[in-house]
C-alpha cells in the first residue's frame, strides 16, 4: 500500500488476525483506510471497536439488514463502506 | 449525568375527551414530537425530552467520526425501549439522498418509520416538493410510514397524502426560525381537507406559538429549536407540554365567535332606578 503511513501498515500488520501477508485499502467514511487483505467487514468494525450494534453499514451503495452477515462479508480494496449511526437532529 | 432510570417517567395519557394520536395505526398520546438536535449537553436534552412529555423522539444518521470511534450516537443516552425514535433526512437535497437515509435508518432495525425532509434551498431550508412526492412514493411503496415535512400548500399537502404519506407535517414557519404560526389559515385548511394526522413540523419559537398551532385543530407539533436553544431548554420543553395540553383542550372545547362590537357579560337589566 503506497499511501498508507507506514506506522499505519506497522499497526495493521501487527493486529491482523488475517495475516496473509497483503494489505487493502477500502473506503470508509469517505477515506481510504488499510486493513489486511482477506479481512471482513466484521474485522473491521473490531479493528475500529465498534459495536455492532450501534451502527448501521452500507456496503458498496447496498444497506446491510442483517449484522449477521457482517463477518461473512470480505472487504475489497475498491469497496465502499459507509458505518452511520444516529445523532441528534429535529 | 443523571441515569434514564433515575427520572421517573412521565405520566403519559391523553385527556379525558381527547382521543389518542393515531399515525399508520399506531397510537400516541402525546402531540408534542421533540427533536433531540442543538442541546448543550446530553443530560440537559435528555431531561428536556422528559420534561416535554414526548413520546416520539426525532434523531439524525450521520457518519461515525472513525477518528473518535470512541465518541458516543445518542443512542447512548436515549432509552430507545422508552422512545419511539423517529429518524430524519435532513440535510438532504434530492430525493435519492433522502431515500438512502431513510433506507440506512430502517436497518438500525427500531423501527421503519421516517421524517422525510428533501429541502430546495439552502437559505431558507424550505422543501423540495418534487423531490418530496417522489421519495414519499417510493418509500411508501417499500413500506415506510412516511412523515413529510411540506410548506403550508394545501395541494402539495393533498398529494403527497395520495402519494402514501402517514402523516403531513406542514412548516409553521421556516425551520430553526422560531417566527411561529406564519398563516394559520393555510394550516387549519389543510388541516380540514386530509384524512391523514397533520402535524405542524418547524418554527414555533415559544409556548404561545405552540398554543396558537394547537388551536387550529392540528394533530401535533414536533419542535427542537424552540426547547434546545432556550435559556433553561428543560423549563422551556414543561412549557411546551402545557401549551401543546392547552391548545388541544381550546380546540376541542371550541371557541367562541368572533364579534366586532362589545356585548356585556353582565345582565343590562335590574339596575338601580
Amino acid at each position: 500500500m503506497p499511501n498508507a503511513p507506514l506506522s499505519t501498515m506497522f499497526r495493521l500488520m501487527t493486529h491482523t488476525t488475517v495475516p496473509d501477508g497483503g494489505v487493502i485499502a477500502p473506503m470508509v467514511n469517505g477515506e481510504r483506510r488499510s486493513v489486511a487483505a482477506g479481512s471482513t467487514l466484521g474485522d473491521l468494525l473490531r479493528s475500529l471497536e465498534l459495536d455492532p450494534r450501534t451502527v448501521v453499514i452500507e456496503h458498496n451503495g447496498v444497506v446491510l439488514r442483517d449484522r449477521d452477515a457482517y463477518d461473512a462479508l470480505t472487504l475489497g480494496t475498491n469497496d465502499n463502506v459507509e458505518i452511520v449511526h444516529f445523532v441528534g437532529g429535529g | 449525568m443523571t441515569a434514564i432510570s433515575e427520572i421517573a417517567p412521565p405520566p403519559r395519557q391523553a385527556a379525558a375527551n381527547d382521543a389518542p394520536l393515531v399515525i399508520g395505526e399506531r397510537e400516541f398520546t402525546s402531540r408534542l414530537l421533540i427533536g433531540t438536535g442543538k442541546y448543550k449537553t446530553n443530560e440537559v436534552m435528555v431531561q428536556a425530552i422528559e420534561a416535554s412529555g414526548a413520546e416520539i423522539v426525532t434523531v439524525a444518521v450521520r457518519r461515525v467520526d472513525l477518528d473518535r470511534a470512541h465518541e458516543e450516537g445518542i443512542l447512548h443516552h436515549l432509552d430507545p425501549a422508552r422512545f419511539f425514535l423517529l429518524s430524519n433526512t435532513a440535510g438532504c437535497y434530492t430525493a435519492e439522498d433522502a431515500i438512502r437515509y431513510a433506507r440506512l435508518a430502517r436497518a438500525a432495525g427500531f423501527n421503519e418509520w421516517i421524517k422525510l425532509e428533501v429541502i430546495g434551498d439552502k437559505e431558507t431550508l424550505l422543501p423540495d416538493t418534487d423531490g418530496l412526492l417522489a421519495a414519499t412514493r417510493t418509500l411508501a411503496a417499500e413500506g415506510f410510514k412516511v412523515m413529510a415535512y411540506t410548506n403550508d400548500d394545501l395541494i402539495t399537502a393533498l398529494r403527497l397524502e395520495d402519494a402514501g404519506a402517514a402523516a403531513v407535517m406542514p412548516l409553521a414557519s421556516p425551520i430553526g426560525s422560531g417566527l411561529g404560526l406564519l398563516n394559520p389559515y393555510s394550516i387549519r385548511t389543510i388541516k380540514h381537507r386530509l384524512s391523514v394526522p397533520v402535524i405542524v413540523d418547524a418554527g414555533v419559537g415559544t409556548a404561545s406559538d405552540a398554543c396558537i398551532t394547537m388551536e387550529q385543530g392540528v394533530d401535533g407539533i414536533l419542535m427542537n429549536t424552540a426547547v434546545a436553544a432556550a435559556n433553561d431548554p428543560v423549563a422551556m420543553a414543561h412549557a411546551m407540554r402545557l401549551a401543546v395540553s392547552a391548545g388541544r383542550q381550546a380546540y376541542l372545547a371550541g371557541r367562541m365567535p368572533r364579534r366586532e362590537v362589545a356585548v356585556p357579560s353582565s345582565p343590562t337589566t335590574g339596575m338601580l332606578g
